[in-house]
């Protein structure tokens, strides 16, 4: 149990018109901690994120968010949450300092002149000062974003798909930014669809058509999943992969076999019964295949969670 | 205070300015339609309204002055409503548009129509709404002297024969020349303020929802008030400007007198202003989309020119019509000023018709707070 806990919620509850999104969302993230949030697209991510900071009413569950009940005092939440939305929610119309000095204002800041200038300082905006939001890149509008939901200093950072479409330098960029703000106490819950980012994470959540399916660090995520992992080349391998490409189509039927991903010119299985795979694929463990068990990655783990709650559903 | 805070009111309001300033079309339009409206309407519209309401001042009781106003009454163009005790009394029923006649029957009417010293009988219209009272004002003779034929039989018959025993004069008050374009002018300016302000504040929450910006705005600590007044108070000047072109235009163009204050119909039509600007601000927190809002804002406009009594004489519709065309505030608005820029009133005769925009505005913020999402549900 963290020292200071700055989000506890217990059995979060949300549906839209009869279709569960959010079920029963069980959660506790401590200070400073980055916390990641992954699942499927539609999976309740971006509603839980919205219940946290009071844009949604729960149908059910409770639990507090900075001290506050999220029910009934999410207008003492906003005032410490910088928000980050999935879609850019700033003003198009209004240039990249207006919406800065907006947001300062509307947050009854101090000094706002002062706090908007160390923001286009801080997060390299200088060049696009004068320029219309509408008008920036991706990666720009992502990082004037997180200057907005950063400006009033907040305690918490809710931050849902940051980086979508934003290349991989932004995305560094954007990372640094967001563990220098956690060494300085504040939290942040990112979610994020990238596997990279995920393990950048202190801890992660896992969820899955509402249901909260894992969570902990990335080590225990994957020790916790059960899964061996094979990477598989071919000597007969030739540049179109035709080989390797029979070999997985031939893996996939087997029994024991529950995932087969082409990398490149390798292939990585993965099983979470390492006997019943063993004996099933016997005939296929020889020249020109050359197995090695390599360690199972998260993207692995996520994919067997995803199909189990599938399976579980239907 | 926890509800309003004016630092985030102010910074709500500037950002409406700016975002007013950049959306150069809209801005265009909010100038461009009050000219070309001023110009295709500019010409009137005709009725035949009946009952309408008459003060009867009379210092005679013969029965000749009871003749005459009983077959008024049957005549259904005239519906007494009201015997004024002074002469005071009855121009300011006819000043505040309670009445649209006056009927004035002077001392000794009756002594001096039976010795044939033709007794003066007077009319007086309030003609700012010519359409209204023309047909009314024009059967008045002929009504009089029907009443009388039948009342001077036996010795008295004689009179009827030739000139008419009754001097009667019809006085077409605030609107000598009965021109329409002096009513339907300064109505024009109720009617363009209507449709333009609901219409471009109806888009206002609308499209924050739209662009996805709302999503932003309920994460920020700012309050329903601020955003509602916030969205207001730009459109207000926008307003002002609007009224300034089309008063320029009524007298310049139109050569409508103006026998009141300029600045008094300023003053009062903040009122206006603000009901009509709450009325699309609430509607956008109830539409979906900007359609909607468009549609929605349409919904409101056609009953307020159709039943306001700018398109026909509001005393000639019927009772259900009239009903509801007191609700809206164009209905209040038109009289006020018509009143002003016809009639010369000054604050005191105004204020009657200033009460029901008042209220209708009261009630449209209470509707609109009560309506404004606080979340996304």
């Amino acid at each position: 149990m963290p020292a200071e806990t700055v989000i506890q919620v217990r059995g979060l509850t949300k549906s839209f018109n009869g279709k569960v999104v959010v079920n029963g969302l069980d959660m506790e993230i401590g200070r400073g901690e980055i916390y990641g949030f992954l699942g499927p697209n539609g999976s309740g991510k971006t509603t839980s994120i919205r219940m946290l900071c009071g844009l949604l009413r729960p149908d059910s569950g409770s639990g507090t968010c900075l001290g506050h009940d999220i029910l009934t005092q999410s207008d003492r939440i906003k005032p410490h949450v910088g928000y980050m939305t999935q879609r850019f929610s700033l003003y198009e119309d209004l240039t990249v300092r207006e919406n800065l000095e907006f947001t300062a204002r509307v947050f009854s800041l101090d000094r706002p002149a002062h706090v908007v200038a160390e923001c286009i300082e801080r997060m390299g905006l200088g060049q696009f000062d004068g320029h219309l939001a509408g008008t920036l890149s991706g990666g720009w509008k992502q990082r004037l974003s997180l200057g907005v939901s950063t400006l009033h200093s907040p305690r918490l950072l809710l931050l849902d798909e940051p980086t979508a479409g934003v290349d991989p330098g932004a995305r560094r960029d954007f990372w640094d930014q967001v563990h220098q703000l956690a060494a300085q106490g504040i939290t942040a819950l990112i979610s994020t669809h990238y596997m990279d980012e995920a393990e950048r994470c202190h801890r992660l959540a896992y969820i899955a058509y509402g249901d909260l399916l894992a969570s902990g660090t990335a080590d225990e995520l994957v020790s916790d999943s059960g899964l061996t992992t094979w990477s598989v080349t071919s000597d007969d391998h030739d540049e179109h992969g035709a080989d390797l490409h029979d070999l997985a189509a031939r893996l996939k039927s087997l029994e024991g076999v529950d995932q087969v991903v082409h990398f490149g010119n390798t292939l990585h299985v993965s099983t979470r019964d390492q006997k019943i795979l063993e004996n099933s694929t016997g005939a296929l463990r020889t020249a020109p295949y050359r197995w090695t068990r390599i360690e199972t990655s998260l993207e692995e783990v996520f994919i067997d969670l995803m199909n189990g709650a599938g399976r579980g559903r239907t | 205070m926890r509800w309003f805070h004016a630092g985030r009111f102010a910074a709500m309001v500037g950002k409406e300015f700016v975002q007013m300033r950049r959306d150069r079309l809209t801005f265009a339009m909010m100038i461009g339609i009050p000219l070309i409206q001023l110009i295709l309407f500019g010409y009137a519209i005709n009725s035949d309204p009946r009952h309408l309401p008459t003060a009867v001042l009379s210092a005679d009781n013969s029965r000749y002055s009871r003749a005459v106003t009983t077959s008024m009454q049957t005549s259904t163009f005239f519906n007494i409503t009201v015997h004024a005790e002074s002469r005071a009394e009855a121009r300011q029923l006819l000043r505040e548009g309670r009445v649209q006649f006056c009927l004035t029957i002077p001392e000794n009417f009756g002594r001096d129509l039976v010795r044939g010293q033709r007794p003066v009988l007077l009319l007086e219209a309030d003609a700012t709404d010519p359409t209204a009272t023309g047909n009314a004002a024009a059967a008045f003779p002929e009504i009089v002297r029907r009443a009388l034929a039948r009342e001077l039989t036996g010795p008295h018959a004689g009179l009827n024969q030739g000139e008419s025993p009754v001097d009667i004069r019809i006085h077409n008050d605030f609107n000598p020349e009965a021109e329409t374009q002096y009513n339907i002018v300064p109505g024009l300016m109720g009617v363009i303020l209507t449709l333009t302000l609901v219409m471009i504040t109806s888009l206002a929450i609308t499209r924050e929802s739209e662009r996805g910006t709302m999503e932003h705005l309920l994460s920020t600590p700012i309050r329903p008030l601020e955003v509602m007044l916030g969205k207001i108070i730009p459109y207000i000047l926008v307003g002002y400007i609007q009224m300034t072109l089309i008063i320029a235009a009524a007298r310049f163009l139109f050569d409508v007198p103006m026998h009141g204050s300029v600045l008094l119909t300023f003053a009062l039509s903040i009122i206006f202003i603000g009901a009509n600007l709450s009325v699309g601000v609430t509607i956008s927190t109830m539409a979906r989309n900007q359609l909607q809002a468009v549609q929605m804002s349409i919904f409101f406009f056609l009953p307020s020119l159709l039943l306001s009594g700018f398109m026909f004489p509001f005393r000639g519709m019927p009772e259900w019509a009239q009903a509801v065309g007191s609700i809206l505030p164009l209905t209040h608005y038109l009289r006020l000023i018509r009143g002003i820029l016809l009639k010369g009133n000054g604050l005191a005769e105004s204020l009657h018709a200033v009460w029901p925009i008042l209220l209708f505005w009261l009630v449209v913020v209470a509707l609109g707070l009560k309506r404004y999402r606080r979340t996304l549900d």
